[in-house]
């Protein structure tokens, strides 16, 4: 049986037009609570604690925005998985 | 007695008591605590933490129920907020390592975390530093700091003193009888406090720096706002001094209300049809009651600039209708959006060197249809209620008007056949201010149903001045001679057609430029609320005679100089205390 990385990192597209505001971070945060790994979330030089709605406020990234998702632990590649399809899906906001 | 400088937005003067609002330091009363007393106090944080979480979920739930609620959303993002153990943990070790009462720690904490915003370059991320100070406010109030009094209850006249004033407040504070003034450390020239305040008749001063951390609730205050003199606690000789200003300002207005019912005419019979200027519906009423025979200009923008995403249709739709229904039969002039990229928060906004010539207005709107539409909808559907008319900012070019006016029948056609209810031919203007729609205003009359010059930008843009830098600001001026002949000649061209014309800047409601502005042709001016009065008052002091000789004359000289001396002259003429 394969073992599930416990290092997983992705990138993923900000799509929605108005960018990573509070509907997509709240949708965001209640789904990397759902996760016992350590997740990041890095735009550029910040880096920010995903689980953290304190730290995504700060993160502000606008349509457009490449950021990357990074996840440590047992469930990384799941975690990793589920985030990025709500980035795909634009959050079900539009 | 210090006498400090800002920027005067309101002309008056008032002697009053000063309440400040939203100081930086929130009244905390203790600061440090024994270390015996700290667990003590991470309670007191966590309680107020699972508190304030109730009550925003709560107030999601209320705002879940309206549909599309934006501030469910926001109230949704709180809540995971204040759930989130970060903050709380930053929060306990400034308890733990530093002796801070929870209040003081929740203070201390929310405040660097708040500046954090301030410095991002996105606007978009400096507006959710006001998000922060919301949860900080709930914060402190379930760790038990005294309450602030809220802005809805002023209980006697008072001088609001603030940091900055957001559009709803000066909303909620504009109904009540006892707001004598404004003073704010930040803002300019055209700020919403500068602009609302005027509206309102009550001096402002604003860009004063540091003004809320040298003025307590209770101090007394002179505010100048003709000079942007602020004097905190002034001696008896400057007392005496601004209190007969004030008395002699108050008795001026008092003989101005007067004119409230009577026609705005000129000695020789000409009528001349003053509207008022709005940003808010809440306004409307006021600018009634000083004698508005209608709204000239209803600046739609404020629905775009509260929230995280466009207002929806039937948000606007609301707003036009609360608009429409408080002026009654009189006619509304709703203007399209007209903001740049820079000050919509939810905006894919890109970084423009130049944004005051680049996409904003009605070509922003012409290039986002999907936001232009509902708003083109919810005008016509609020047409239904009244007289409305509708207004395109920023026209530089006929095409533009063309296209406006294209979406407009592609959304007339919609709504028909959705069975709703608008008027089939709503009228149509157009906002002249760039020197291209002034230029070819002839052109521009034969497709629209009227014209209105905007002076704000008109003169910005003829005059190559931006007035919000102070390093050139003062070559800003509706007495330039340019402007004077521009103006003159969007008339000329214009008066044999069938458009009507109107002016709705800043000079329309300049009682220095009445007696001009009534020589060169115009016939409907369109004002803030507070200058109606006076205006009427010049207009019922001169006749056509007079303002033709000082329309010559006027046009004769080579200097703004000259133009204001002139023009302050014969004012001053006909009536002692313009």
């Amino acid at each position: 049986m394969q073992e599930s990385p416990r290092h997983v990192e992705k990138e993923v597209r900000v799509l929605n037009s108005h960018g990573f505001h509070m509907r997509p971070a709240t949708e965001f945060v209640t789904e990397a609570g759902k996760y016992a790994c350590q997740i990041q979330v890095i735009n550029g030089p910040t880096v920010v604690d995903g689980k953290s709605a304190m730290d995504l406020m700060l993160l502000g990234a606008v349509h457009g925005t490449v950021l990357k998702l990074v996840a440590d632990g047992d469930d990384a590649e799941a975690a990793v998985l589920a985030l990025a399809k709500l980035f795909e899906e634009r959050f079900h906001v539009e | 007695m210090p006498l400090k400088r800002g920027i005067g937005v309101s002309t008056g003067v008032v002697v009053g008591t000063a309440f400040v609002l939203d100081t930086e330091e929130a009244r905390i009363s203790k600061r440090l605590i024994r270390p015996e007393r700290a667990p003590e106090e991470l309670a007191v944080v966590e309680r107020a933490f699972e508190a304030a979480r109730a009550e925003v979920a709560e107030e999601r739930e209320n705002f879940a129920a309206r549909a599309g609620s934006e501030l469910a959303d926001i109230f949704g993002f709180h809540e995971h907020w204040l759930a989130d153990q970060k903050p709380r943990h930053e929060i306990n070790s400034l308890i733990e390592q530093k002796r801070y009462s929870a209040t003081y720690a929740i203070s201390v904490f929310m405040r660097r975390y708040r500046r954090r915003f301030s410095e991002m370059s996105s606007p978009y991320l400096q507006e959710r530093a006001k998000d922060v100070l919301d949860i900080e406010r709930r914060l402190l109030f379930h760790a038990g700091a005294e309450t602030r009094i809220g802005v809805e209850e002023l209980e006697e006249p008072v001088i609001i003193v603030a940091h900055d004033l957001t559009p709803s407040q000066i909303v909620k504070l504009e109904g009540s009888k006892n707001l004598l003034g404004f003073v704010t450390d930040l803002g300019g020239a055209t700020s919403h406090t500068a602009i609302i305040a005027s509206g309102l008749g009550v001096p402002a001063v604003v860009g004063l720096e540091d003004v809320t951390r040298q003025v307590s609730t209770g101090d007394t205050l002179v505010v100048d706002g003709l000079h942007g003199v602020v004097i905190i606690n002034p001696d008896t000789v400057q007392l005496a001094e601004y209190n007969a200003q004030a008395d002699h300002q108050r008795t001026v207005r008092a003989a101005l209300a007067e004119l409230r019912d009577l026609a705005a005419e000129t000695k020789d019979g000409e009528r001349i049809e003053l509207l008022g200027n709005i940003e808010f519906p809440s306004e409307v009423s006021h600018c009634i009651d000083k004698g508005a025979m209608g709204i000239g200009l209803f600046r739609s923008e404020y629905l775009y600039m509260q929230q995280d995403e466009p207002p929806s249709e039937e948000e606007q739709y609301e707003a036009y209708r609360e608009a429409v229904m408080a002026v009654g039969d009189k006619p509304l002039v709703i203007r399209t959006m007209d903001l740049g990229g820079d000050k919509i928060p939810h905006a894919n906004w890109e970084v423009e060197k130049n944004p005051f010539l680049g996409l904003r207005s009605i070509r922003y709107s012409l290039q986002h249809l999907p936001m232009f539409r509902p708003q083109l909808r919810a005008i016509l559907r609020a047409s239904a209620h009244g007289d409305v008319r509708v207004m395109f900012p920023l026209i530089s070019r006929i095409m533009e008007l063309r296209q406006a006016k294209f979406v407009l029948s592609l959304v007339s056609e919609e709504l028909e056949e959705e069975g709703y209810e608008f008027t089939p031919k709503i009228p149509i203007g157009v906002m002249v201010e760039t020197p291209a729609a002034a230029i070819c205003a002839k052109e521009l009359a034969r497709e629209c149903d009227f014209l209105s010059i905007g002076t704000n930008d008109l003169i910005q843009y003829t005059l190559a001045v931006d007035r919000t830098n102070e390093r050139v600001a003062q070559l800003y001026t509706p007495a330039d001679p340019s402007i004077i002949r521009l103006i003159h000649g969007i008339i000329r061209d214009t008066h044999k057609l069938d458009v009507s014309l109107s002016m709705c800047g800043e000079m329309a409601g300049d009682p220095y430029f009445t007696i001009l502005l009534l020589g060169l042709g115009l016939r409907t001016l369109s004002m803030a609320a507070g200058n109606i009065p006076r205006v009427k008052k010049i207009i019922r002091s001169i006749s056509m005679d007079d303002a033709e000789r000082v329309k010559r004359r006027v046009l004769s000289f080579e200097t703004e100089r000259e133009v204001l001396n002139y023009l302050r002259d014969e004012t001053r003429k006909v009536w002692e205390e313009a």
